[in-house]
Parts: structure tokens; sequence; C-alpha cells
């Protein structure tokens, strides 16, 4: 967490200021019943109004002064945590925005988004805890404790007796009550757990008639968080009724022995008034300090996963000067060899194959035979083990990333779309691009009908996540993005799957215009989809088992001929 | 003094956006009482949903009533006690000025001393024991009562009908089991218990002082309009930034979710910087709504300290001058600083508990809005069994739309025998899952009958209905819990035999052989354990388990490799055979050799007939038929 503070540096002066005005507002709070114990050891012992009125007038102005401060505090406070908050995203997001692929499989995308948003929420609460009850809370313990002493030193011994029960308190929730909080917790993720899965799973329960099972399911979670939810809520049920006692019974030996003390000429009434108040703040400010104590670690927690983020260093970085291309829309695999960190196998090995314009190539292969994986390779996600991979002629290593995916028109196999409009989303791939641009894409990728069909044509918006659009719509848009880049290489990941045999059929007709000058890649769980590429790629495993034309496949590779017998009927292979 | 309760196990993940910010940042919870300034909701109908939430208090009327006595006693006894201290007080102080005046045997008398301490020991004992009781008895009602509302909802939920969860979106419905409950939780664990001593408290406070000094008192009571001032002018200010804070966050949330989620695409098109760009601007929003909420509410307290302290300054000063003319003694001077002192805790809680009320009422109205949502047609009794299941279903006159204005199937008529196969076509998006709705009567037909070996399906128990069927979907729904479970969802008793006999059926037993822990692999939250092929494999399994007489079949397999599709349309094939069947077809093969196929469009049956006869009429069909099976035009 420390490493983490050194981002507050920006903001010194503030929080200098923050701890002087903390200071005089704790003095000013503090010097409040001293101000009374005059009134009454001074003013009501002689009888003198006057006195009493001027130091009345007093109290107010310190009041009022300790009022201000707290509020220039909490104005630089307010100002600090979210100023730290703003910066620490602002970091946080601009690292993650470099990361490869490497570091998202690391640290994987859902823990990514926690990180940037909850885990800095946290922190920003923290700082601003820390500057609002961290440095209060001590000085008031401490000026508590002088102004005591200097009331009287050997009433203050009293104070020590309040100790247990501050260990029992700091005992009782980071203890007893932590590891219950914890559970709790478990069990309501349980619980929603198992709603989620109902919502979800709402036709095949209604189809197996397992209402009533699921019911019961339901049922049993609820009674076990409910069970630990009144144990715990019990439990902490003693915490306000003892420090209360605490507080009483400390006042109560502090007049015994107070009126023993004055007994003996040693005290005056007035102090001993003042000095129930002192003791009064020193205990609220020790309460304050277990509580910081218990909440740190929590914190922690949040600083490190943070940390681990700013800690990552991307592992694909830009060579210094960016090599130039020579070679238009040329694409070399050199004898390629690639494994994902920590796995045992390489994901391809020894893949060797040129393309280029004009051409179309096809992957195909079963899941996990590295088909993606090549996609990935020629964009950079990763680099690769051994061999290299060239574009336009150079390694691909030694251009700049923003260089090399500028020549390259992907479409992913799932379909991400973006909150904004129809024309936004296809203008993704091209900020500058025309609306006739914008139309004649959507238009060649099948999607102007659709588009057009919406109420607001190609202003329409989309919701987060697509959720508006079908999943063949989205892979339209997606398709029209790529489109409207008019790149060198174009590469489709298996980007035809959501669309119904009738549209696919009509949009490659329309492709295959569109990307006459441009290498074409295809990755592909389709024969029909790869049958007339000019060059199809059989993998299995993650390495080449057989290239070439559909009908020569067909005759010398014997996994090709597997893939198409499961997919075409007889009749269609004649 | 912050105090770690229940409610700070809130769950996170669950939260809608907008409501992370207000609830997720609530780290330390202890910056005076809950909900100082956040905006709060307005229930429509305030005493009708309070009345109604009462109801479910009800059974606990006795235990309430128990709290209530506990929290007045323990009130009672923590305002009687400043001022017996005050008696204490004021005899030091007489004995003392006596001793000045030169009385000799002016001694403190100790025994009158420890009687008064003694008796404070035993009133704050007894204080703190009522309190504890009270807190212990609340915990119980309020989370039985939360308990019941959760049983409540899920037992309604099995009771609504499909309609209801395709019109929500699933987190709408989530977030008022969870959200709105917890809200209600914690309200009844805190607030009830807040509000009976806030209100003893400011009576009893108000009556120890008018006991002591009237004139007092209204010094005292003169600060309370300016505290009323001071609440509603910050919590007006602050509600606004609160507002766009909330807004900011969810705004920068979703920005984060989207590009980390697309972060491929963001990097294919080397957009990056674009990113960077647009979420410092929506953090610059977000920074400066957060401040301004933050430093608004923070001001409350400072404010309220500060008029707290005016009372203060005025007490102690018109006391002083009383004390002095000797009107009243020193140690009520005392005890009635306690009193001020005790003042601005429960009025700063009474002024919230309007707030609090009006968004657990609201909280209240959305759960209740749901428990009163219209429910299925109760199941007709006696209802009509068949015996021996053929599997003849036939369709007569059928009407049906989703919404009155866009009838979607009109007039349909479909009689098909025992064992036939029925294939579904259609581009996507024709709403190919209206049939399986009406069949399984998630959805009630508009008119005209589908019946079943002869007899109508609304005459049947749903139960007894859906028994008949077995379904496969694209979208295979699975459990987080063993594969075993999973493959008996729909026949419990199933023995262990039973069980690998269907896994081996759908060709799935091989595969969860070689699964660490075979059968009793557990499958985890998304089943990201097995493949999507896999799964498939086992919602076969499940199906063939089942053994149905009409089976519900979708052919569409899609990120499957190839040796897994063999399995699963063999498994189909196999599953198909005797049983009456309808196929959401993606294959020419089932196509061809259905025994009636179905041609959808936009929701609609646009033509149906077999094979031959759909080509000969040269419509939609042939046309689906032509682009989709006969291969040209590949890019």
């Amino acid at each position: 967490m420390r490493k983490l503070f050194r981002y507050l540096k920006p903001f010194t002066a503030a929080i200098i200021a923050v701890f002087v005005l903390t200071f005089l507002q704790a003095i000013s709070q503090l010097y409040l019943p001293n101000l009374m114990s005059q009134i009454v050891d001074i003013g009501i012992v002689n009888g003198d109004t006057a006195y009493i009125l001027a130091t009345g007038l007093r109290m107010l102005l310190v009041a009022a002064i300790g009022a201000a401060c707290t509020i220039s505090a909490g104005y630089l406070t307010a100002r600090t945590g979210a100023g730290y908050g703003r910066t620490l995203r602002e970091l946080v997001f601009e690292r993650v925005e470099e990361f490869s692929l490497y570091e998202f499989d690391k640290i994987g995308t859902a823990s990514l988004i926690t990180r940037t948003t909850n885990d800095i929420t946290q922190m920003q609460q923290v700082v601003m805890m820390l500057l609002r009850m961290t440095l209060r809370a001590p000085m008031m313990f401490v000026g508590g404790i002088i102004m005591a002493v200097s009331k009287d030193a050997r009433l203050s011994l009293l104070l020590i007796g309040a100790l247990p029960t501050i260990a029992f308190t700091l005992w009782l929730i980071s203890v007893k009550g932590m590891p219950m909080f914890r559970a709790m917790q478990t069990k309501l993720d349980k619980l929603n757990l198992i709603l989620r899965e109902n919502l979800t799973g709402i036709r095949v329960i209604r189809a197996f008639n397992r209402n009533q099972y699921e019911h019961d399911r339901f049922n049993d979670a609820n009674y076990d968080l409910t069970s630990t939810a009144v144990r715990v809520n019990r439990l902490m049920a003693i915490m306000n009724p003892i420090i209360n006692l605490t507080f009483n019974f400390m006042t109560l030996a502090i007049i015994w022995y107070g009126g023993i003390r004055i007994d003996g000429g040693n005290l005056q009434v007035g102090d001993l008034m003042a000095f129930v108040q002192y003791a009064m703040q020193i205990l609220s400010s020790l309460m304050m300090i277990t509580m910081i104590f218990v909440m740190l670690p929590r914190a922690a927690v949040s600083a490190a996963r943070i940390n681990e983020v700013l800690d990552t260093v991307p592992a694909v970085v830009d060579p210094l000067v960016g090599e130039e291309p020579t070679q238009r829309g040329y694409l070399e695999f050199r004898n390629v060899t690639f494994s994902y960190p920590g796995a045992e196998q390489p994901a391809v090995q020894n893949i060797s194959f040129q393309a280029g314009p004009g051409e179309t190539t096809a992957i195909i292969g079963g899941t996990g035979s590295g088909k993606s994986t090549l996609l990935n390779l020629i964009m950079r996600f990763y680099d690769v083990d051994s061999g290299s991979i060239l574009v336009g002629g150079v390694d691909v290593r030694e251009m700049k990333q923003a260089d090399l995916r500028a020549k390259i028109g992907f479409v992913p196999q799932q379909a991400v779309l973006f909150t904004g409009t129809v024309a936004d989303n296809i203008r993704y791939g091209k900020e500058d691009a025309t609306d006739a641009e914008v139309e004649a894409a959507a238009d060649i990728a099948q999607a102007a009908e659709f588009i057009t069909g919406m109420p607001a044509g190609f202003d329409s918006l989309i919701a987060q996540g697509g959720t508006n659009v079908s999943g063949g719509q989205k892979q339209r848009l997606s398709i029209a993005r790529a489109l409207v880049r008019r790149p060198e290489i174009y590469l489709f990941d298996d980007s035809f799957s959501a669309l119904d045999f009738r549209t696919d059929a009509r949009l490659r007709a329309a492709l295959k215009n569109e990307t006459r000058d441009a290498t074409v890649i295809i990755v592909a769980q389709r024969v029909s989809t790869v049958m007339d590429a000019d060059r199809i790629i059989v993998l299995q495993d993650g390495r080449i088992v057989g290239m070439g034309r559909h009908r020569e496949l067909l005759a010398t590779c014997s996994v090709y001929r597997d893939i198409v017998a499961s997919q075409l009927s007889e009749e269609e292979l004649a | 003094m912050s105090q770690p309760t229940a409610r700070q196990a809130r769950p996170r993940a669950q939260q809608p956006p907008q409501r992370a910010g207000s609830r997720g940042v609530r780290v330390g919870g202890g910056f005076g009482p809950r909900g100082i300034g956040r905006p709060v909701e307005k229930p429509k109908d305030f005493r009708g949903t309070l009345r109604r939430l009462l109801e479910y208090l009800r059974p606990h009327l006795v235990a309430l009533g128990a709290v209530s006595l506990m929290a007045i006693l323990s009130n009672i006894f923590s305002i009687v006690s400043p001022k017996i201290i005050g008696k204490a007080i004021t005899h030091l102080f007489e004995r003392i000025m006596a001793r000045q005046a030169g009385v000799v045997d002016a001694a403190i008398d100790f025994a009158y001393l420890r009687n008064i301490l003694f008796t404070l020991a035993g009133l704050y004992v007894i204080s703190a024991v009522f309190g504890y009781i009270q807190q212990i008895i609340m915990a119980g009602v309020a989370q039985k009562t939360v308990y019941n509302l959760r049983r409540d909802v899920s037992a309604k939920l099995a009771r609504l009908p499909l309609k209801f969860f395709d019109s929500k979106t699933h987190g709408e419905i989530l977030s008022r089991v969870t959200n709105d409950v917890d809200n209600i939780s914690s309200t009844l664990q805190q607030s009830i218990t807040q509000v009976i001593s806030s209100i003893v408290t400011l009576a009893g406070v108000t009556i120890m002082m008018l006991s002591i000094s009237w004139k007092l008192t209204l010094f005292v009571l003169l600060t309370l309009p300016m505290y009323v001032l001071v609440t509603r002018f910050i919590t007006k200010r602050s509600q606004k930034h609160f507002a766009a804070q909330q807004r900011s966050l969810g705004e920068l949330n979703g920005h984060v979710e989207e590009m980390y989620g697309g972060h491929k695409v963001v990097k294919a098109f080397g957009r990056e910087q674009a990113a960077v760009a647009e979420f410092k601007a929506i953090n610059s929003e977000l920074y400066d709504a957060a401040w301004r909420a933050q430093f608004i509410s923070g001001i409350m307290m400072p404010l309220m300290n500060m008029l707290n302290n005016i009372g203060y300054v005025m007490v102690s000063v018109m006391g002083g001058i009383y004390v002095t003319r000797q009107v009243i003694a020193l140690g009520d001077v005392q005890a009635f600083i306690s009193y001020a002192r005790q003042f601005t805790h429960p009025i700063i809680s009474t002024a919230n508990i309007a707030n609090i009320l009006q968004s657990t009422v609201a909280s209240a109205e959305r759960v209740f809005e749901l428990l009163d949502e219209p429910e299925e047609l109760p199941d007709p009794v006696p209802a009509a069994v068949i015996e021996a299941p053929r599997g003849d279903v036939v369709l007569e006159d059928v009407h049906f739309s989703y919404s009155p204005d866009t009838p979607l199937i009109q007039d349909m008529n479909i009689a098909v025998r025992s064992g036939q196969t029925i294939a579904i076509v259609g581009p996507t998006g024709a709403g190919k899952t209206t049939l399986v709705n009406l069949l399984l009567r998630f959805y009630e037909i508009n008119s005209g009958r589908i019946t079943i070996d002869g007899i109508d399906i609304r005459d049947m128990s749903r139960g007894d209905l859906r028994n008949l069927f077995g379904m496969v979907l694209q979208d295979t729904w699975l459990f987080n819990g063993t594969i075993r479970d999973n493959i008996a969802y729909g026949r419990p008793a199933a023995s262990e035999e039973e069980i690998v006999q269907a896994a081996q059926a759908a060709h799935a037993d091989h595969f969860i052989r070689t699964l660490p822990d075979g059968y009793d692999t557990v499958l985890n939250e998304e089943a990201s354990n097995i493949s999507q092929g896999q799964k498939q494999l086992l919602t076969i399994a499940r199906a063939v388990l089942s053994d149905p007489s009409i089976l519900i079949l979708d052919e569409a397999t899609s990120n499957v490799d190839t040796l897994t599709e063999i399995y699963i349309q063999r498994a189909m094939s196999e599953l198909m055979r005797g049983r009456t069947s309808f196929v959401i077809a993606h294959r020419l093969s089932t196509i061809k050799n259905a025994d009636l196929i179905l041609v959808m469009d936009q929701g609609r049956v646009v033509e149906q007939g077999t094979h031959d006869q759909l080509l000969a009429m040269n419509g939609f069909y042939a046309e689906l038929y032509n682009s989709q099976f006969t291969s040209n035009g590949v890019a």
C-alpha cells in the first residue's frame, strides 16, 4: 500500500494543509472543555458574570475556528481523495491499454475491470478516511492525554483500565467478526448464483418439471444465509453495550477517584468536569484507531491488486524505429512456433505459408487446433517463440504495432460492438470515413437492409454490449467495420457462424468483389465457407497437416476428408 | 464511531452499475448516519406499501413489542444517569465551596458518593443488558422477515409465466431479490431500533432538560430550527452531486467494461489513444462530481457540531450565571451539558429516517410489484392424464401473438403422428422458439387448441405435459453441480447404471471419464471447465435419461470441433428414433427426411409441407434452399 501512496505526491501541499487544519481543529476541540472548566473554577466560584460571558464568547470563537478548520480540511480532503482516485484510475487505464493479450490472459478481463473500478474507489475512500480520521484520531488521543495529564496526572492512570475493552473489541471484530462476514458474503454469492441459474435456465427447469427442486435449493441457501446473518448480527450486538459500559464506568471511576483527589485538595471540580470530557475524547479516538486497524488490511488487498497492474510491463513492445514494408499485402509465416505462457505444448508448431494480394487463404481445423492463434500472431497480440512472420516483407517485430495493425481489417469470432450509433461503430475502422463510405461498407456486409429498417437508420444507438441487435447483425456490423478500412489484409476469425446460409452466401459473393486486391485469411468451421478458397490450410494440434485446394485436399488429406464428411451429405461431395 | 454490521457484507458484483457507486464506496461506513444527502427514490404508494411491509412483521409482533420496550427502558436509564452524575458533582462542589467558606468539617461524604455511583453502575448495566437483548431479538426478527420475503419471491418466480421473464432483464429481477431485499434487511436491523431510541432520547432528554431548567432548555431548543435548515440546505445540494457522481461512475464502469472486453478489437483497430482520451473525459467528470459530493456531505457534521457547540456555550454561560445567582446547582449544569450534547445525534438520525424509510418503502414496493405479477393459470383439477403416451400432436386453428398489434401465428393447423419428424427452418431471428413456447405451454395460445394424443394440453397439468417432452437446445443450460446431477436433472431418481447408459447413448461417457473426477466433476459457474460441444452432449444425455415421448431439438452447433460435432449428430439421430421430434433444423439431410417442414420468417409460419412440395411451390423455402445448399460464391 505504501507504494501507492507515492501517487499522493502532487497533493503534498494540500495534505500538509489538512494536517495543520486538523491539528488546529483538534486543539480547538480540546480547548473547549478547558474554557468551560474556567467558567466553573473562576467565573462561578468568584461569581464573576462578566468573566463568564467573556469566556463564553471565547468559546464560541474557538468553536467557530474549529468548524472553519474542519470545513477547509474537508474541502482539501475531498479534492485530494477524488484527485488521487482520478490519477490512479488514469494510470491503471493507460497501462492496461498498453497490455498485449499476454497480460490480459494472465490477470483476466473481469479482474482488470474490478481493479480499474472498485479497487481504485476503495483506495480513494481509504485516502479520504486516512485524511479525515487517521490524523484526527491520534491528535485527539495525544492532545486528550496531554490535557488530561495536565489536569491531573495520577487520575490519568485510570484510562489504562479501558485498554482490555479496546483489545476485546479489536479481537471481536478481527478474529470473530471478519471470518463470519466473509462466510456471509460467500453464502450471499451462493444464493445469487442459484437465483441467476434459475433465471437463465427457466425453460429447462420448467421443461424438466424441477420447479420444486429449484425452490428447495434456493430455500436451503436462503436458510443458510439467514442463520449466518443472525449469528453475525447477534455477535455484533454486544459491541455497542460493551463500548457504552466502558465509557460509563470510566466516568464513574473518574468521579470516585476525582472526589478523593478533590478531597485532598489536588483537583478542582471544574477540572474534574473537563477531565471527564477528555477521557471520553481519548476513548473515542482509541476506538477510531481500532477501526482503522481493522479496515487497513482490507484496503491493502485492493492496493496489492492495483500495484500488480501498474507493475506489469507489457510483453510486446515497439521497436525504436519502425521499418517500412515494401510489398503491399504480402504475408508470410516462416517456420513459426508459439506456445502460450505456462502451456506444456506449443499452440502452433513449424507453420510456414505465404499469401499475397487477391488470394484467399482458409484455415480449418478442430477446436484448439490453433486457428485463432495464427490470427493473433499476425496482429502481434503475442510474439512468436521462434521463426518469423512477415507482413509486406518486414518482420512484424520490426514494425510499430500501430503501423502493422493499420494494414489489417480484423473481424473477430465474437462480434464486439461499442456504445454509440451504428455509424460510429462502422466508422471505428476508419475515423474519417465519409457517410458514403460507411454506407457502402454496410451494403457489402449485408447490413444495410436491417440498418435502414431500424428507427433511426445509421444513427440508431447500439446498447452496451450490442444487446439490442442479434448475433448475426452484430457480425455483419463488425464485418462492415473492417471493410470501411479498405485494408491490405483481411482477417476473418470464424466470422460467419451466426449468419444463416442465405445471408452468408450473399455476403461472401459481395465480399469477393470488394477484396479483389487484398489478402484474405479466413478461419472457418464450415466446409462450405472454405471450399472455394485459393489455399486451404488444415490444422491439427497446432501443425499443418494439409495445404492446397478443396479437391487436392479431398484426395490427399484424411483429416480434411473427415471434416468434410461430417458436414456435407454425400450428394454434395460428388 | 463506525460499527461493522451485516451491511458491510454487501454483494458487490451483483449491483447494477448505477448503484455500485453509492454502495461500493462505503468502506468505512462511519461518516455519520446512513444516507446523508444521497438521492432517495420515492415510492409511488407510500402508505399502502408500508402497511404491507408491516404485515410481514405481524408474526413478530410480540418480539417487536419487547424490542420497543427494551429500547425505551435502555434509553431511559441512560437518559436518567447524567442527572444523577450531576448530583455527585453538585455534592463535590458544595463541599469545596463550603470548605473555602471556612466550614471545617466540610469533608466529602464518600458514603453518599458511593451510593450514587453504585446506583449509576446498576443503571448502566441494566441499560446495557436491555440494549443487548434488544439487538439480539431484532437480529432474529429482521433476518427472519427477510428470509420470508426471499422465500415468497422465489416461490412467486416459480409461478410466473415465461412472458414475465422474457420481458425483464435478469439484472432487473436479480436486483429486486438482492439489492432491494438487502435494503429492507438493513433498515429492519438498524433503523427500527434507531427510530425508537432517537424518539425516546429526544423526548427523554427534553423532559430531563426541562426538569432542570426550562430557561436553559429554551436556549437549546432555539438551535433546533437551525438544525433543520442546515440539514435541508445540505441535503438538497449534495443530492445533486451524488446523482452526478453515480452517473459518471456508471459511465466510467461501462466504458472500462467495454474497452477491456473488446481489448482485441481496440488494439486491432489501433484505437487505444481514443479509448484513453474518452476515459480521461469521463474520469474528469467523475472527479468533479465526486469531490463536490464528498465535500458538501462532509460539511454536515462540522456544521452540526458548530450548532451543538453554540448550544453548549450558551448553556455553559447561562448555566454559569445561574449558578452564581444560585438559581441552579453546578451539577445540574454539568448534567445539562451532557443532555445538550446528546441532542445532536438523534436529530440527525430523525432527519434521515424520512429518507431511509422512503428508500426502504421504494424497495419494498418493487419487491411487492413482483409478488403481484399475474401468475400462470392454475392447473385444471382434476387434470387429464395420458397413461401410455404415443406422441400424436395436433394443432387446430391456433392463433398466437406476443403482443396484440402484431399477430404471429394465425390459423395454424398441423397434425403430427407418433414418431414423425417436423423440421422447422428459417433465417436467424425467425422466431423458431415460438413453437417451443406453445408446445410446452410456456405461453398460452390466443385461440384454437393444441392436443397431444387427443387431449387438450390445457386439460393436463403443466408438470405432466412437460414430462412428455425432452429438449436439447443450442443454449445449453447446466448448473453448478456434478456432471452426474446434471445428467440426472430430468430424473433425479435415476440409478448410477441408468446415468452411465444415458451418457453412453449420448457419446458423452468417454469424455466424462477422461475428466479428473469423472462423473463427480463439478461444473463451475460458467461451466467453462468443459467445452461447448461437451456441454451439448451432456444436455443430450439429460434428454436421453428423461426418456420423453416428444423431442424438441436444435441442431445448431457453434464453436464445436468436428469430431464432437459428429458425436452430437449421431447422438441426436439415435435420440430421435421412435419419438415425435420437432427439430430446429440446420442440416439438409434432416430437412429432406422430415415428414413435415415448417418454414418460418419473422415469427410467422410462412409455408409448410414436405421438401418436394415446398420446392414445387417455388416460394420462400425454395429461395432459402437454393441459397443455402447450392454452393456458389465462396469468398
